[in-house]
């Protein structure tokens, strides 16, 4: 692997990610410094004939198309990938797991990697939609060194489907300035959105989440399905619409403008918020909530299954998880990649909160992705 | 003959461009409106009913459209006509160049970039911040039916206007003059001449505005901070959220059902304000 080409040479970037882990620049300087920044900018690769090719041992092909959620990849290690392989990883970003299972669903992706949340994996196998992993072309998934906890999803009747990517949680951001305080329940959240913070609340525009809260607001799992319990949760939601500020999943603008004081928020998100602003903070919801863990997957249908191959095992070697983790402040289940990990980032609050903040939330179950009632109670709150 | 079989050649790639384009994609649309949805989602085969028997369902999502598609496309007119009138009949032909390029300049970024714009101004941060130094506190502007509308309007304004302009930039001078020789005051002038000879005009820059508002998803979505709910964006989550495709189908031949009706009207309009359909240009 040569970095001569790469716009920060590999000593300067490891001197620079070490500023980083003392804590002596911000991640936003880190980001800029090292270039991964502009590299996302180039990531797409629209122009594949401009890149060089080259004979390889094993050549797996001149591109990987990678279907994954937005922040939540470092750049710079598809520009290792492409200088190791010579193939170029083309990404595609999206805003939910059902969307991925439609476009997966109508065929034709194209897709090669995607990237599938705990709940969504069963309802993929039940399809028919997903390739049962061959272990030996993954040789750096070392199941003995992941938490049990985020990486069982991916497995299915003894199939492994998906090797893990990351997990999270879905939490609630806040801008304490406004909030005069921490925000750690969905109670103080609902209530509060239709008494003080009236005009200045968002919730996701994602039935798993949005229905889910309103649930644990009541009382009841986050991933009811039951009609009773439902019809209050809607009846919470259609009450609190007038007040929302908005319901939508891209919530990172509004909070830093100051328009919106409080937000449904994903770890990595609450994590380069408070790190930019540290004003906006980042709490669980005592009385539950979602935990999810996603996973690296291969469609049936993949044109290019071996370079879909080689970029999991590229991604997952601990060095390149690493830096992954770095750059997107999502946590990894895998302790050889923790242990690359700098302190500071291993006792963040945000990133790995207690095991006891932990303890009440919920993983998202598989019904919750193909039930109709959720759905429609959804498109009613919307249109409420 | 030569000639019909050189017509039929000419005409053969737009043929086949509509049975591939339009029928085929319409064709699976219907199908798929009689389907239902398997338990996982998407499309199972049946022959049903059941979908256009849940329409009302998104009974809110269409009175929205149908309330903000006919408001947008009237404030739209009302905004471009007095623009286009000033552009073909008051300004000098040399700057009229200039200013019909910066109608159309905004119209070449994507409408996504420019309705991110305004997410700019009318945030916390635009023009609100503007009018608490003039002391009005605490206006909300963003996320607003009345956002979603600015930003209709602004959108759509050069579909308004270039029609309109077309017609009062064709239109005889001559009779103007001779309805001022005869002492006709020039507000009468407008209403008798100028007015119904720009209608072919302003009949297709709204239907062009109207049909587009029907469908429109992107600009509720962005400046209505998802709180207004059209039926486009009930399709966007029929398809790709909930993945009911057959109820999405149905819904959509619903709207193309309604669209077809207005199209109806509207050709009954033109033939009212005696226009030929060549003059329009759109149908």
């Amino acid at each position: 692997m040569t970095n001569d080409n790469a716009p920060i040479s590999r000593k300067a970037f490891m001197e620079e990610l070490r500023r980083y882990q003392k804590g002596s620049v911000t991640r936003r300087h880190f980001l800029g410094v090292t270039g991964l920044g502009t590299a996302a900018a180039v990531m797409g690769g629209a122009m594949p004939g401009l890149l060089p090719s080259r004979a390889r041992a094993q050549d797996i092909g001149d591109r990987v198309v990678l279907a994954t959620w937005p922040n939540y990849h470092d750049a710079a290690n598809f520009d290792a990938f492409t200088d190791e392989t010579g193939a170029y990883t083309q990404v595609n970003v999206f805003g939910s797991n059902e969307e991925m299972l439609a476009k997966i669903q109508a065929g034709g992706s194209g897709w090669d990697v995607f990237v599938p949340t705990n709940y969504a994996i069963p309802t993929y196998v039940e399809a028919d939609l997903i390739e049962p992993l061959d272990l030996s072309k993954i040789p750096n998934f070392d199941p003995a060194s992941f938490d049990p906890r985020f990486a069982d999803a991916g497995t299915i009747d003894g199939v492994v489907y998906g090797v893990p990517k990351n997990w999270g949680t879905t939490g609630i951001a806040f801008n304490s300035d406004k909030t005069g305080g921490v925000v750690d329940s969905w109670k103080a959240f609902f209530d509060g959105a239709r008494d003080k913070w009236d005009g200045r609340v968002m919730v996701h525009d994602y039935q798993l989440t949005t229905i889910g809260n309103a649930l644990v607001y009541h009382g009841f799992s986050f991933n009811s399905v039951d009609p009773e319990e439902l019809a209050k949760a809607e009846k919470l939601l259609i009450d609190v619409k007038p007040h929302l500020y908005a319901i939508s999943s891209d919530y990172q603008p509004a909070m830093r403008n100051g328009d919106a004081w409080l937000t449904m928020c994903w770890t990595g998100d609450g994590k380069q918020m408070n790190v930019d602003m540290p004003e906006i903070g980042f709490a669980l919801g005592k009385e539950g909530g979602e935990i999810w863990s996603d996973y690296y997957a291969i469609p049936k249908d993949a044109p290019h299954k071996e370079a879909a191959y080689a970029l999991i095992n590229f991604l997952l070697s601990p060095e390149v998880n690493a830096k992954e983790a770095l750059a997107h402040g999502y946590p990894v289940a895998d302790s050889r990649t923790n242990a690359l990990l700098p302190e500071k980032l291993l006792n963040d609050p945000i990133i790995y909160p207690a095991a006891e903040a932990l303890s009440p939330l919920e993983f998202g179950a598989a019904v919750t992705l193909t039930d109709p009632n959720r759905a429609e109670l959804m498109a009613r709150f919307k249109s409420a | 003959m030569t000639q019909s079989r050189a017509r039929a050649l000419l005409l053969t790639p737009a043929g086949l461009w509509y049975a591939a384009m339009l029928l085929l994609p319409l064709a699976v649309v219907l199908i798929f409106s009689f389907g239902e949805r398997s338990a996982i989602g998407g499309y199972a085969p049946g022959f049903t009913f059941e979908q256009y028997a849940n329409l009302p369902a998104r009974f809110a999502a269409f009175r929205n459209t149908l309330t903000l598609a006919p408001v947008g496309t009237i404030a739209a007119l009302l905004i471009a006509y007095p623009l286009a009138y000033f552009l073909a009949v008051k300004v000098s032909p040399k700057w009229k160049t200039m200013l019909l390029v910066l109608v159309i300049v905004p119209f070449w970024t994507s409408i996504l970039i420019r309705s991110y714009a305004w997410i700019f101004l009318l945030g916390g941060k635009g023009i609100p911040a503007l009018l608490e130094t003039i002391g009005l506190d605490d206006v909300r502007l963003l996320n607003t039916p009345f956002a979603v509308l600015v930003g209709i309007v602004y959108g759509y304004l050069p579909l308004m206007v270039f029609p309109i302009y077309v017609a009062l930039e064709k239109l005889d001078k001559r009779l103007l003059e001779a309805a001022a020789d005869l002492g006709t005051p020039p507000w009468r002038a407008f209403l008798q001449i100028t007015l119904p000879l720009s209608m072919p005009g302003v009949l297709t820059g709204s239907m062009l505005v109207f049909i587009l508002l029907m469908g429109e998803f992107l600009i509720p979505a962005i400046l209505g901070g998802g709180k207004v709910f059209f039926v486009g964006n009930a399709l966007v989550d029929l398809f790709l959220q909930s993945r009911n495709w057959a109820f999405g189908s149905a819904v959509a031949v619903a709207l193309v059902v309604i669209m077809l009706i207005t199209i109806g009207i509207y050709s009954r309009l033109v033939k009212r304000f005696g226009a030929s359909r060549d003059d329009v240009g759109l149908m």
